[in-house]
C-alpha cells in the first residue's frame, strides 16, 4: 500500500505535516539526488526508502542512486566503516584503487543527473569520491556520514578527509561525530517511519504465528536484539549477559536476529562466531533473516519483553527507536546515538558491559510495572524526536539555509 | 540566531508587515537545525576558554535551543553546562550553580556570558584539580540555523488567542513566545507587542504574560500554561 505524507498526520503530531509542507514550498522543483552504496539492508536504505519519495511529494522531484561495485569495492569500504568506528585496519593500495575506480565508473552513468541536481545527498563514504569527480556541478552537495566517526583510526580518515573536503556541508547524527571540516557541519539524528511494516501495529495472530514458526515458546518471557550481524553490535556479549542472567532467570529466551546488508562482507563471520556461542542453548535463537522480513522483525520486537542494543559503538542505533516505538525498554550500550534515544532510567538503561545488562535484564523481568511505564515514556517519546517527519523537516530547513546563504537566521516569509 | 536583540531586520521586516495589518497577529513558527562550531571542551580549564570567545549565538543555543531538541520531559538541568557539569565533570557544586542561571534575567547575552565565567572560574579557584571529562564526553558547542516561516494563520481579535495558542505548534510558541524577546529592542515576547499596542486594555494581561517564565518548561508546558492564562484574561471560547 502507498503511503501519503498525510497519513503521518494520524501518529506523529498533527501540525507536523503543515509544517512540512511549509518548509518544502521554496524548494518546490528542486531537484534532489541521494546516493549510497545499498539498496536494502540497514538504516540507511530505510530512510531513503521513505525520504525520496516524500521528497517528491512535497514538490521537488527527487531521486535515489545507488553505486554498483565488485567485492574488492566492498572489501574497502567495509575497511573504511570499520576504520571510522575506530577499529585497526589495514587500507592496501589495491582496495583503494577498485574503491576509487567503481566510483570513476558509477559517475560515467550519474554524470548527468549529480552535474544536473539542486542538492546532491552523498550517504557515508562509498560515494564520496563523486563530487571530485563531478566537474562542473551546479547544485549545493551534503556529505551525510551516518557512521560513528567520533575516534576514527587516523590513516582511514586521514585518506577519506580530502574527499569530503569540498562538500558544501556534511551531516552528522550526533554533535560528538563531527571532525575539523572547512564547511558548515550540521547534527542531524536519523529517525525511523512508524507506519512501515517494521513499525506499524500488528494483529497478535501474526505475532503468534512467528513465535511458533521460530520455535519460541509462548508461555515463556522472551527477549531480543534485533541488528546486524556486525562485531560493533556485540551479539556475542548479548549472549553472555543472557547467560548471566538466566542464572536468575531460567525460563528467559533470547532472540538474535538479523539480517546482512549487501555492502557488508563481514556479516557471514560474525554470524558464524554467534551461531558457535549459541550452540549449546536451546532458548538461545539465532535467526538470520532476509532483508525483506520487516513484519517479522516487528513481530519479534512486538513479542520481547525487552529489547537489548548493546553496541559497542554505533552511528545511531535506529533498532532502539524502532524497540522504544512499540513500547519497549531498552537496554543499550552506552555509545554514540544510542545515549541521545535511550534516557537513562526512563525510556530503559545504558550499560558498558555484560554484567551492566544481565542486571538491568533481572531488574527489568522483575518487574513488570515498570516495563510498561518505561515502555510508554519510550513510544511518547520517540513520536517527539525520532519520527521521520522531523527528520524530513531539518533535511528540507538544512536545504533552505545552505541556499540562502547560511545565515543564523533564515525567514521565508 | 542573533548575539545581540533586535539586529536582524528581515525579522523587524516581517513585525512591520504584521503591526501595518491593522492589528492583525501573523502566527509563524520556525523549525532549529543544529551545528557543530569545532569548539570542544574535554576539562573545565577549556570549557572557560571557549566560553570567553564562542558567538553569543552558541551561548544562546545552550540555554534555549535544549528546548527544541530531542530531551525528556522532566530535564534534570536546564542549560547544557549544567547538564555536563554534572554528568561529565561529576561536579554536583558547579553544576547546581551553573543551573541556578535563567537567561530569562539578561538583557545582553555578554552578561550572561561574564557571569558563566565568574562561576566557573570561581570554581577552577576553588578546586586543586581541573576536572576533566572522560574521552567521549566533551562538551560540544553547538549553535543553530533558526528557519523562520509563516503560517498563513491571521488572528484579527485578541480574544481568538486562547484557542490559537492552544493549536499552536512547539516552533510557534517557541518563535513569538522565547525568540521573539531577543528581537524586540524593549524584550518583549510577540504576544505582549501586540496586547500591548492596544491603547492599556490588556495591561494586567501583559503583566501576566511578563510574569510567565518559560526556562523551566518544556514548549508543551509552556504553551499549556500560556493558553490557560489567555483564557483566564480573555475567555475560554474555543479552549
Amino acid at each position: 500500500m502507498s503511503l501519503s505524507i498525510e497519513d503521518y498526520a494520524r501518529v506523529a503530531r498533527p501540525e507536523a505535516v503543515e509544517r512540512l509542507r511549509q518548509l518544502a514550498r521554496p524548494l518546490t522543483g528542486a531537484r534532489v539526488v541521494h546516493v549510497n552504496s545499498t539498496r536494502e539492508g540497514g538504516g540507511v536504505a530505510e530512510i531513503l526508502a521513505k525520504l525520496v519519495p516524500f521528497m517528491n511529494e512535497l514538490g521537488m522531484h527527487a531521486s535515489w542512486e545507488v553505486l554498483v561495485g565488485e567485492r574488492a569495492f566492498y572489501d574497502c569500504t567495509k575497511r573504511f566503516h570499520n576504520g571510522l568506528q575506530g577499529h585497526v585496519v589495514e587500507l592496501p593500495p589495491a582496495l583503494l584503487r577498485a574503491y576509487e575506480q567503481t566510483n570513476r565508473d558509477n559517475l560515467d552513468r550519474l554524470d548527468t543527473t549529480l552535474r544536473e541536481a539542486d542538492f546532491v545527498f552523498i550517504h557515508d563514504p562509498q560515494p564520496a569520491p563523486l563530487l571530485r569527480l563531478c566537474g562542473e556541478r551546479r547544485g549545493r552537495w551534503f556529505w551525510r556520514c551516518h557512521i560513528d566517526v567520533s575516534r576514527p583510526h587516523r590513516p582511514v580518515w586521514k585518506y577519506l578527509r580530502p574527499h569530503v573536503a569540498d562538500y558544501d556541508a556534511s551531516i552528522f547524527s550526533l554533535a560528538d561525530f563531527a571532525q575539523p571540516l572547512p564547511h558548515p557541519q550540521f547534527i542531524v539524528p536519523p529517525s525511523i517511519d512508524p507506519l512501515t511494516d517494521k513499525n506499524r501495529e500488528l494483529q497478535d495472530e501474526e505475532i503468534r504465528a512467528v513465535r511458533a514458526r521460530f520455535g519460541i515458546d509462548p508461555d515463556r518471557p522472551l527477549v531480543a536484539q534485533i541488528s546486524r550481524f556486525d562485531r560493533f553490535k556485540d551479539p556475542v556479549g548479548v549472549i553472555r549477559a543472557w547467560r548471566l542472567a538466566r542464572r536468575f532467570l531460567p525460563d528467559v529466551q533470547l532472540v538474535l536476529a538479523g539480517g546482512g546488508a549487501s555492502d557488508d562482507p563481514e556479516g557471514a563471520q560474525v554470524l558464524a562466531d554467534v551461531q558457535e556461542a549459541a550452540a549449546a542453548e536451546a532458548d538461545c535463537h539465532v535467526l538470520l533473516l532476509p532483508a525483506d522480513a520487516h513484519r517479522t522483525i516487528n513481530a519479534l520486537q512486538r513479542t520481547a519483553a525487552v529489547v537489548l542494543q548493546k553496541s559497542l559503538r554505533e552511528g545511531f542505533g535506529l533498532t532502539v527507536a524502532e524497540a522504544m516505538w512499540k513500547g519497549r525498554p531498552v537496554i543499550g550500550g552506552n555509545t554514540g546515538g544510542i545515549r541521545l534515544q535511550i534516557v537513562n532510567h526512563h525510556t530503559g538503561f545504558l550499560v558498558d558491559t555484560p554484567e551492566g545488562a544481565a542486571l538491568r535484564l533481572r531488574y527489568l523481568m522483575d518487574r513488570e510495572d515498570l516495563r510498561h511505564e518505561m515502555g510508554e515514556k519510550a513510544r511518547r517519546f520517540v513520536r517527539d524526536h525520532f519520527l521521520i517527519t522531523r527528520h524530513l523537516a531539518e533535511y528540507l530547513a538544512m536545504m533552505v539555509a545552505l541556499r540562502r546563504g547560511m545565515s543564523s537566521r533564515v525567514s521565508l516569509s | 540566531m542573533n548575539g545581540q536583540r533586535g539586529v536582524q531586520s528581515d525579522v523587524y521586516d516581517s513585525r512591520e508587515r504584521l503591526c501595518s495589518r491593522v492589528g492583525s497577529f501573523a502566527v509563524m513558527d520556525c523549525a532549529l537545525v543544529t551545528l557543530a562550531t569545532g569548539r570542544r571542551a574535554l576539562n573545565l580549564r577549556e570549557l572557560a576558554e571557549h566560553l570567553r570567545v564562542v558567538d553569543l549565538d552558541s551561548i544562546y543555543y545552550h540555554f534555549w535551543g535544549t528546548l527544541l531538541r530531542p530531551g525528556f520531559d522532566h530535564p534534570e538541568f536546564n542549560n547544557d553546562f549544567a547538564a555536563w557539569a554534572r554528568h561529565a565533570l561529576h561536579d554536583y557544586v558547579l553544576a547546581e550553580r551553573l543551573a541556578v542561571v535563567d537567561p530569562a534575567e539578561y538583557e545582553d547575552l555578554e552578561d550572561l556570558r561574564r557571569d558563566l565565567l565568574d562561576i566557573i572560574e570561581e570554581r577552577l579557584d576553588e578546586r586543586e584539580f581541573v576536572p576533566w571529562a572522560r574521552s567521549g564526553q566533551q562538551f560540544n558547542f553547538l549553535t543553530a540555523v533558526l528557519v523562520v516561516f509563516d503560517t498563513h494563520v491571521r488572528l484579527d481579535d485578541p480574544a481568538a488567542l486562547p484557542s490559537a495558542v492552544a493549536e499552536m505548534s512547539l516552533g510557534s510558541i517557541f518563535y513569538h513566545f522565547i525568540d521573539a524577546r531577543r528581537r524586540d529592542p524593549k524584550g518583549l515576547d510577540d504576544f505582549r507587542a501586540w496586547l500591548c499596542g492596544a491603547d492599556g486594555r490588556y495591561r494586567d494581561l501583559c503583566s501576566a504574560l511578563a510574569a510567565l517564565d518559560p526556562y523551566f518548561s518544556t514548549l508543551s508546558q509552556t504553551r499549556r500554561r500560556l493558553a490557560a492564562l489567555l483564557a483566564d484574561h480573555l475567555g475560554k471560547a474555543g479552549l
